[in-house]
């Protein structure tokens, strides 16, 4: 993925994300949802470094990892629809999105959910001898899950490729991550298990997809499982409706001036790698995809209530 | 009189039995500053202090563990678990070592794990479980599911005060009911007393949660069509109420046991069969079941309402019931 792939993925992302916030205040989309503004890079950083064989497991943040990895704008928002033409005909909703052919294997509801079962994917690489890697997206929440632990001793212990990425954007819905972490770094847990690790900041695409590129290149060269924590912020509130009680808005304003888009951009202009009329016209154009992404959404079918039963087994 | 809300009321009695007992804590994910996902705890840090209204990290099986060891050694810790669909993390603690305490060691657990159940909130297949049938079954657990504001109160002061674990179901759609109640908290209910909501000749309609408030506007729909049916709230699980149901069916002869979960293995199958037990002679037509199909619960609005049984479904299984 070039440099300017890049900064269209991230502008994709954070339209998406506004415009689900903006949807859920308009009533036009039910359930719930949980956007991930501001943690832009860590999602494209990370897809730009993964070869297509490469799967993906997400968390209930997962709308920016999907879209980075592939996904069409247009059937995740009717996802959130509840639509036919939904990634999981609305079966899923937010929570739950997948699409294994383009190495996706899920959003979880379950917070921690998916650490084992990107081993499970790990283990299947391993013994069919693809050179697949998997990689995981948690939480600084998810790490306090006993799963994480057993699943971090089981990938050392057989030396499995996988990529656990620790997402810690300083908080697990109201809980700062010094309140629910007993020791600060997610990444030293690597340490007792004799896992790789690295610690990265979050927000700056080009580390990201450095570090990422260097974890991936470990696993899949058999050294086994790597552990990286990306260091970010969640500019969104937990989830949809989310007073945000449990922080001062100054801490926002200030984490704002760290955003990863804004950063990236300051970045193409002082390299001469775009000018501010390619920039406006990205803006422009990511503006539009999302617009038409609605609309698509909006146009298309419900699901049909009367097969709801079907396909619970094959 | 004062108009309060299932929430309101769940807090207030909270506020009390830590204001009385000072064995009480309470115990969960995001249950300080932000007062719960359902703002069942809000405010309640702020009264009683960080060490009694304990935030934990996510780790649902070692918090559900560490409050059984301390209801064990004697504190009364009073565990939320944010959805119903997480406590499958604890379910090991729960099983292994909560319902097995006072008849294995010998040694009183006095437990209350708080959770909200049910879909019709879009939240998908993972945060819209009702999965009390996976503990109905385990001996040493007492399920209850209160289905008013007062009863809430009334069972959860119960649970509180009580010597063995208790699992307390909060349906998401009862949180904002309101009720008239005059100040104060409603007297304590023993646990095995169902309620019989409305009564009626030519069926009984058995609900629990809620499924309550459907089965009664369903009462309402079929007495405009001069069907008198009789809704019984079971209040709680285990125990159950045997003798009421058996007396509602020996008086209807008709039966109806309605339940969010799917059908295959869901706790109606358990109250049908008591009923059939007791009441098989008095019985004129076979107990029907109405039940969600068996399948995930999915996040669509469509598809969902599609799964759950409504006031609507409910009034046309008891037409089929009657005729
Ligand atoms: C097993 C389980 N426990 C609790 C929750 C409720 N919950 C959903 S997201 C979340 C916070 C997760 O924090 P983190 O892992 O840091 O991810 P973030 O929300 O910051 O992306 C919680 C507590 C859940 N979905 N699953
Ligand atoms: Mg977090």
């Amino acid at each position: 993925m070039d440099l300017l792939t890049c900064h269209e993925q991230m502008l994709t992302i954070r339209r998406f994300e506004e415009a689900v916030e903006r949807l859920f205040r308009e009533g036009r989309i039910g359930g719930t949802a949980h956007t991930c503004i501001g943690q832009e890079a860590v999602a494209v950083g990370t897809a730009a470094a993964l070869q297509p064989q490469d799967a993906v497991t997400s968390t209930h943040r997962g709308h920016g990892h999907f879209l980075a990895r592939g996904a069409e704008p247009g059937r995740l928002m009717a996802e959130l629809f509840g639509r036919a033409t939904g990634y999981l005909r609305g079966r899923g909703g937010s929570q739950m999105m997948m699409d294994a052919s383009i190495g996706f294997y899920g959003a979880n509801g379950i917070t921690g959910g998916s650490i084992p079962f990107a081993v499970g994917l790990a283990l299947d690489a391993k013994l069919r001898g693809t050179k697949r890697v998997a990689l995981c997206f948690f939480g600084d929440g998810a790490a306090s899950q006993g799963v994480f632990h057993e699943t971090l001793n089981l990938a050392a212990l057989w030396k499995l490729p996988v990529v656990f990425l620790c997402e810690n954007n300083g908080y697990a819905m109201s809980t700062t991550a010094s309140r629910s972490l007993a020791h600060p770094h997610v990444a030293d847990r690597a340490t007792v298990y004799g896992i790789a690790s690295a610690q990265t900041d979050g927000n700056d695409l080009l580390a990201v997809r450095q570090t990422v590129a260097d974890a991936l290149d470990h696993a899949r060269c058999g050294h086994g499982p790597f552990l990286l924590e990306c260091r970010t912020y969640r500019l969104s509130g937990h989830s949809r409706g989310d007073p945000r009680e449990y922080r001062a808005r100054d801490e926002e304003t200030a984490a704002w001036q760290r955003e990863p888009i804004a950063r990236f951009e300051a970045y193409l202009l002082a390299q001469k790698l775009a000018t501010d009329a390619d920039l406006t016209a990205r803006h422009a154009a990511a503006k539009a995809r999302i617009e038409q992404a609605i609309q698509f959404a909006e146009e298309s079918p419900l699901p049909d209530a009367a097969s709801v039963a079907q396909g619970v087994f094959a | 009189m004062r108009t309060v809300t299932y929430t309101q009321i769940l807090r207030e009695t909270l506020a009390d039995a830590l204001r009385r007992d000072p064995r009480v804590f309470l115990m969960g994910e995001d249950i300080g500053t932000y007062g719960g996902a359902f703002g069942v705890t809000r405010g309640l840090l702020q009264e009683f202090g960080p060490e009694r209204v304990r935030d934990t990290p996510i780790s649902e099986p070692a918090f559900v563990g560490a409050a059984i060891g301390a209801a064990a050694a004697g504190s009364r810790p009073v565990v939320e678990i944010m959805f119903m669909d997480f406590i499958a993390l604890a379910a090991d603690q729960l099983i292994n070592m909560a319902a097995k305490l006072r008849y294995v060691y010998g040694v009183s657990c006095p437990l209350v794990v708080r959770t909200p159940i049910g879909g019709g909130r879009g939240y998908g297949a993972t945060h819209s479980q009702s999965l009390e049938r996976l503990f109905t079954g385990v001996p040493g657990l007492q399920i209850v599911a209160p289905a008013t504001v007062s009863d809430a109160s009334a069972l959860l002061q119960t649970a509180l005060a009580g010597a063995d674990p208790v699992i307390f179901l909060e349906h998401k759609l009862l949180y904002p009911l309101r009720e008239e109640l005059p100040e104060g908290l409603p007297p304590a209910l023993p646990f095995g007393r169902a309620r019989v909501v409305c009564e009626g000749r030519r069926a009984t309609i058995v609900a629990w949660s809620g499924m309550v408030p459907q089965a009664e506007r369903a009462a309402e729909l079929l007495a405009a069509e001069g069907i008198q049916a009789e809704v019984l709230d079971l209040r709680t699980l285990v125990p159950l109420d045997t003798e009421t149901l058996v007396a509602s069916a020996r008086k209807t002869g008709r039966v109806l046991v309605v339940e969010e979960g799917p059908r295959t293995g869901g706790f109606a199958a358990e109250v049908a069969c008591r009923i059939f037990e007791a009441a098989h002679d008095s019985l004129d037509a076979p107990i029907r079941r109405l039940a969600a199909p068996d399948c995930p619960l999915p996040a669509a609005r469509n598809l969902e309402a599609a799964c759950l049984p409504n006031a609507e479904s409910i009034a046309t299984e008891v037409r089929a019931l009657v005729r």
